[in-house]
């Protein structure tokens, strides 16, 4: 390795800056914030020389690192590197994390353990998305859960226990499948790899593993784990509970990441290490993404909870990947992995907004409000641009992705797509319905002297704003790294079968 | 830059203005109304000189159409989106109505909104506005026009909830938009549709959803040429503003007066009008949408007639108007008499404004009274108001040489003449009503006695120059607008249709002729007889129609209610929706199946099996051995059967 071993730099630097706060006397808080905020400057950085050095021409991994060995006697090793598929989530979570550290700079409650938390969990996020051995993928995975538990289950709101453990076991279950498919992977494949590029080769896939059944098997249990993450309905019941109580910060993360975990899972390993049965299934998940996108709004339009609101329009948007993945189509499929991008820009945008308001109110009824546009006009602008970038407005990055797996998703499943189309309605609906009751009306005379937005909360927000606005105009910066990978993705899913998968045609 | 100067410069302002309303937010203090003067009114005004300028070939010549790409929009495997634009005989059509009116429009605001605290957030949202329209009419491609279409839709709900500390104005501004979002989920299936039939037939650089591209490949799409159009047609009700869709319309009347008649009836509700001419080659394909588009547009047409002819807000009479003339316009798209449909559009959007900004001169002359039962001889306060509202409504009443004569009897011709006979008739009808409710309107409000209260006409002036001014151009604009469309009996060309060169037209000879006559006749002596009964009705016998109403009550009530169609939506769309969601999608199945009876209930269910479990590990030595023997002797019996 002659050239900087970026991918480990993006990866571990916040583990240093974890090492580094533990040194720092608790007292110091701001010397622990800004340890905190330096500690994950090394993978923002690192994140826009990759978005200035990726190769956009090719579909293989890049920037790799390794192999070396970690741990010979299983085939086990250091294995870095990213594609098209991964790369824009890498860059989404430098992004998120960097905001995520600034939108904490109020928490005061056991400074130093807050932060050598998050910064643990930024390494387990991004060693998700760059590791290529499925083994160093798992601890990745697993190791995001733990500082995700306390973060929650300590930081939290007053059911703060309830949701940890909650989201602990629902997640928990996730991994189990997760373990053993990778174990059953690792024993039954050729030559026992844990490598997930090796893994693609189908011809290394031998006794039970060419077994339709036990293919099935396998492919369910990768599919559940990751839905639990996305959440696809119906294991969706954790999300609500866990960003009800999780602080501002978190629920960004969670929302702003976590979830396109799952999503990139599927892609990951359902779609390459197990096509055949992905194009055999493809029609469940076009099914459930149709009814995470209208039931997640159908809920949402019941909240009182602002925050909850949030929570269930990320099932509704988390819905449009699934649909755009199962359309086998590139445009489909550029649109999923955008949207993933896209909602994690948004959303983040939404909780942040949802945190202002918390910290001056202390409540999150939506009910209890009304005229804040009055008392904040400039929040009130801010807001409404995060809205509508969620109800998709034309102008604004959430529409392209939209408008991309629609378009696609139509050609494969015309029907399934108009139910889904008819969301455009729904979101609207609660979106703007929430808009009014919180920002519009009178103005309530206990929230007459609440202070606008600072300049820390609008910092916070104005990367996510400016990156929404750029891309629904250009998109093309984001969408030139993905597309090279997704089209090849899709093309090797046609040899199983894609172009027939129509079934509800028109 | 041509082209794109057009709408850039009103870009410009909107960035200005809402940078000069920020900064204002956040000192406490607007920016001095000069500078928001210069940009949110200058910027229009250069956007109306650069669409004369790039017009005018088009008006002395018949150039090819100009093309200008803006940017780059999406592109994805082979599919490709530009952010091109497109000018040719419509476009600038549209372009000169668009910023000339809105220019106009936006000159007047400077009077009219003079006192409001938010003044730069409004003309910022005005010159915003402008941009989206132009977007949209200039748009060379379908998902263009969308982005316009939306942007719009983006401003409207803004400024109809402008001054959103009222509860309903918040409401009506949400209303608008969710109404057409039903609209753009129409549009957007007709979008999808266009592109899974044409994708496969586009080389590398072209567009699917390019019009010119969608034109020549027509053919492709003549299979499914009446479902897509009629999910083109989806939209265009929703933004337009007709049956099923019509209800935000009324409700957009709680906005500010200059932007009712800017946005909710001279520009932003033609969208549907000037969408269906746009895609016009797409329904001559489609003659069964295109005959629902007639029959949708006449019934709008009558329906919102009767109900104007009762209300009683100067400004819901005059938005129950305009889902009446949108109607006829879609009479005329569904005759496929496209142009003739254009030609409506023009001269309604002359007079339309005069009439909304006139009663916004009311409006503001009695401190936002609107009711015109309090009214009433107003003509001798506000003199230059009241005789630029006259000539509208003789306008909008078919009266020639006034513009709206021309336009409205080209439609109702053509209408009889392609052997459209029912709806033609309703066409009269409902333009006897038209004309009976204008002239109520007129009445009630500027002459007869003063009804206000004598505090309020002490208050009563005529509206500064900057808004008079603005009047007697529209008034001027509606006299004179219609001899762009001169029939040929009367000695014209129709100079307006020939050059849209829209659609057929029926050939002219003797019968066509005879029919023309006959029925110019009818309906202007219709309107004259409207106008005379609306006179007797309202300034000599003011106790005959209070008689008519109280003999009628069921109809009266009906008309006064708006056909209860309001709460017709309520109970059987917004309510199911809202309860649905609250007890039955998120009550039901989200709390208690999934996260009560399945998550929850299957770790209680857990719990339940570990204390059974942990009941047999009591730590008692007798007991285990009592399981041991237990054990033991099942294995025996096991192995001794087998």
């Amino acid at each position: 390795m002659d050239k900087l071993p970026l991918l480990t730099i993006i990866t571990f630097a916040p583990i240093l800056g974890m090492i580094a706060i533990s040194l720092i006397p608790k007292e110091k808080k701001n010397a622990i914030r800004w340890s905190a905020l330096l500690a994950t400057l090394p993978s923002l950085l690192g994140a826009v020389k990759i978005f200035m050095d990726f190769d956009r021409t090719t579909k293989a991994m890049q920037f790799i690192e390794g192999p070396l060995n970690w741990i010979p006697s299983f085939n086990i090793q250091y294995h870095l590197g990213i594609d098209g598929i991964s790369v824009t989530m890498v860059i989404l979570t430098a992004l998120i994390s960097t905001i995520c550290i600034i939108a904490s700079w109020n928490i005061e409650k056991q400074l130093k353990g807050y932060f050598i938390l998050f910064l643990l969990l930024e390494t387990g996020m991004m060693g998700t998305f760059v590791a290529i051995d499925f083994f160093l993928f798992f601890i990745f995975w697993e190791l995001m859960l733990l500082p995700m538990y306390f973060l929650i289950g300590i930081w939290g709101g007053p059911r703060r226990e309830y949701a940890a453990i909650k989201f602990f076991l629902y997640t928990m279950a996730g991994s189990v499948l997760i373990l053993l498919v990778m174990l059953a992977l690792y024993f039954y494949s050729d030559g026992h790899t844990f490598n997930m590029i090796a893994l693609q080769d189908q011809s290394l896939h031998q006794g039970p593993l060419s077994s339709h059944t036990f293919r099935m098997a396998l492919w369910w249990g990768l599919f559940i784990g990751f839905a639990i993450k996305v959440p696809v309905f119906p294991f969706h019941t954790w999300l609500p509970d866990a960003h009800v109580e999780a602080p501002t910060a978190i629920s960004v993360i969670l929302a702003g990441v976590l979830l396109k975990m799952g999503t990139y899972g599927f892609l990951r390993f359902n779609y390459q290490i197990l096509p055949d049965i992905t194009v055999d299934m493809i029609q469940v998940i076009a099914v459930l993404g149709v009814i995470n996108i209208i039931y997640g709004a159908l809920c949402a339009m019941a909240q009182t909870d602002f925050k909850k609101l949030i929570a269930y329009s990320s099932v509704s948007h988390m819905g449009f990947v699934l649909l755009g993945m199962a359309s086998f189509t590139s445009e489909g499929l550029n649109g999923a992995v955008l949207q993933m991008f896209n909602h994690g820009t948004i959303t983040a945008q939404l909780f942040l907004i949802v945190g202002i308001i918390y910290d001056r109110a202390h409540h999150r009824d939506i009910n209890g409000f009304g005229g804040l546009a009055t008392t904040m006009p400039r929040y009130a602008v801010w807001t409404t641009l995060a809205f509508f970038a969620a109800i998709g407005l034309p102008g604004l990055s959430g529409f392209i992705s939209e408008v991309l797996i629609f378009l696609g998703s139509f050609k494969t499943w015309p029907w399934l797509t108009t139910i889904a189309v008819s969301s455009v309605v729904l979101t609207a609906g609660y979106m703007l319905w929430t808009l009014q009751r919180v920002y519009l009306g009178k103005t309530q005379e206990k929230y007459k002297d609440f202070p606008d937005i600072t300049r820390r909360e609008a910092f916070c927000l104005l990367p996510l704003a400016v990156i929404v606005i750029i891309l629904g105009v250009w998109p093309r910066p984001i969408l030139s790294m993905m597309e090279v990978s997704l089209n090849a993705l899709n093309q090797s899913l046609v040899p199983y079968g894609a172009h027939v998968a129509s079934g509800l045609g028109f | 830059m041509q082209l794109s100067g057009i709408l850039l410069w009103p870009l410009l302002g909107a960035i200005l203005n809402g940078t000069f309303a920020l900064v204002g937010a956040k000192r406490k203090r607007p920016v001095p109304r000069l500078w928001v003067n210069i940009f949110g009114v200058g910027l229009p005004i250069l956007a109306l000189a650069w669409s004369v300028s790039a017009g005018l070939p088009f008006i002395f010549a018949e150039p090819e159409p100009l093309r200008e790409n803006l940017f780059s929009w999406m592109t994805v495997g082979n599919f490709r989106v530009d952010g091109g634009l497109l000018l040719d005989q419509i476009s600038v059509l549209m372009i000169l109505i668009v910023t000339g009116v809105g220019s106009l429009i936006h000159l007047y605001s400077t009077g009219y909104m003079k006192d409001d605290p938010a003044y730069a957030k409004y003309f910022a949202y005005l010159n915003l506005f402008l941009t989206s329209m132009l977007i949209l009419v200039l748009g060379d491609n379908l998902l263009m026009m969308f982005l316009g279409w939306e942007g719009v839709g983006l401003c409207s709900y803004l400024l109809i909830g402008f001054w959103f500390e009222d509860p309903a104005k918040a409401a009506a501004g949400k209303k608008a938009f969710v109404v057409n979002r039903i609209g753009d989920f129409g549009f957007l299936i007709g979008i999808f549709w266009v592109i899974s039939l044409l994708m496969p037939h586009v080389g590398d650089q072209a567009s699917p959803l390019n019009f010119e591209f969608m034109q020549q490949n027509a053919g492709l799409l003549a299979g499914s040429a009446t479902l897509i159009t009629a999910f083109f047609f989806i939209g265009a009700m929703g933004k337009s503003a007709q049956i099923p869709l019509y209800v935000w319309l009324p409700d957009a009347m709680a906005g500010p007066t200059p932007v009712s008649a800017l946005i909710h009836a001279a520009t932003m509700v033609t969208a549907g009008i000037y969408m269906i001419a746009r895609l016009s080659f797409l329904f001559d394909l489609a003659p069964q949408t295109l005959q629902f588009v007639a029959v949708i547009g006449m019934v709008t047409a009558f329906f919102a007639a009767t109900i104007a002819l009762v209300q009683n807000d100067i400004k819901k009479v005059l938005a129950y108007s305009t889902v009446s003339q949108l109607g006829y316009m879609f009479l005329a798209m569904g005759i496929g008499s496209y142009s003739t449909g254009m030609f409506h559009l023009m001269t309604h959007a002359f007079f339309k404004a005069c009439l909304f900004l006139g009663a916004g001169s009311v409006i503001h002359a009695m401190h936002h009274e609107q009711d015109i039962r309090h009214m009433g001889g107003l003509r001798r306060f506000m003199p230059v108001t009241a005789w630029t509202f006259v000539i509208a409504t003789l306008a909008i009443s078919g009266i020639p040489p006034f513009a709206g004569f021309f336009s409205k009897d080209e439609i109702l011709w053509e209408t009889f003449h392609r052997g459209h006979t029912i709806l033609g008739v309703l066409g009269v009808l409902t333009a006897l009503l038209t004309s009976f409710y204008m002239w109520r309107l007129t009445f009630l409000t500027f002459f007869g006695k003063c009804r206000a209260s004598s505090e309020a006409q002490e208050h009563v002036h005529e509206s500064p120059f900057s808004m008079t001014s603005v009047l007697i151009l529209l008034a001027t604009l509606s006299a004179v607008g219609g001899f762009l469309g001169v029939p040929h009996i009367l000695g014209g060309h129709h100079y307006l249709r020939d050059w849209l060169g829209l659609g057929q037209h029926p050939a002219q000879d003797a019968h066509a002729d005879r029919l023309e006559m006959m029925l110019m006749a009818l309906s202007v002596g219709g309107a004259l007889l409207s106008a005379t009964t609306a006179y007797l009705f309202y300034l000599k016998k003011p106790q005959w129609p209070r008689r008519l109403a109280a003999s009628f009550q069921g109809i009266y009530r009906l008309w006064l209610n708006k056909y209860y169609v309001d709460e017709v939506y309520d109970a059987t769309v917004v309510q199911p929706v809202k309860r649905s969601s609250e007890s039955f999608f998120y009550g039901l199945i989200d709390r208690l199946l999934i996260d009560g009876v399945l998550i929850n209930g299957s770790g209680r269910f857990l719990a339940f099996m570990g204390s059974l479990v942990s009941r047999l590990q009591g730590g008692r030595v007798n007991a285990y051995a009592f399981y041991f023997l237990l054990a033991l002797t099942g294995m025996i019996v096991w192995v001794v059967v087998r």
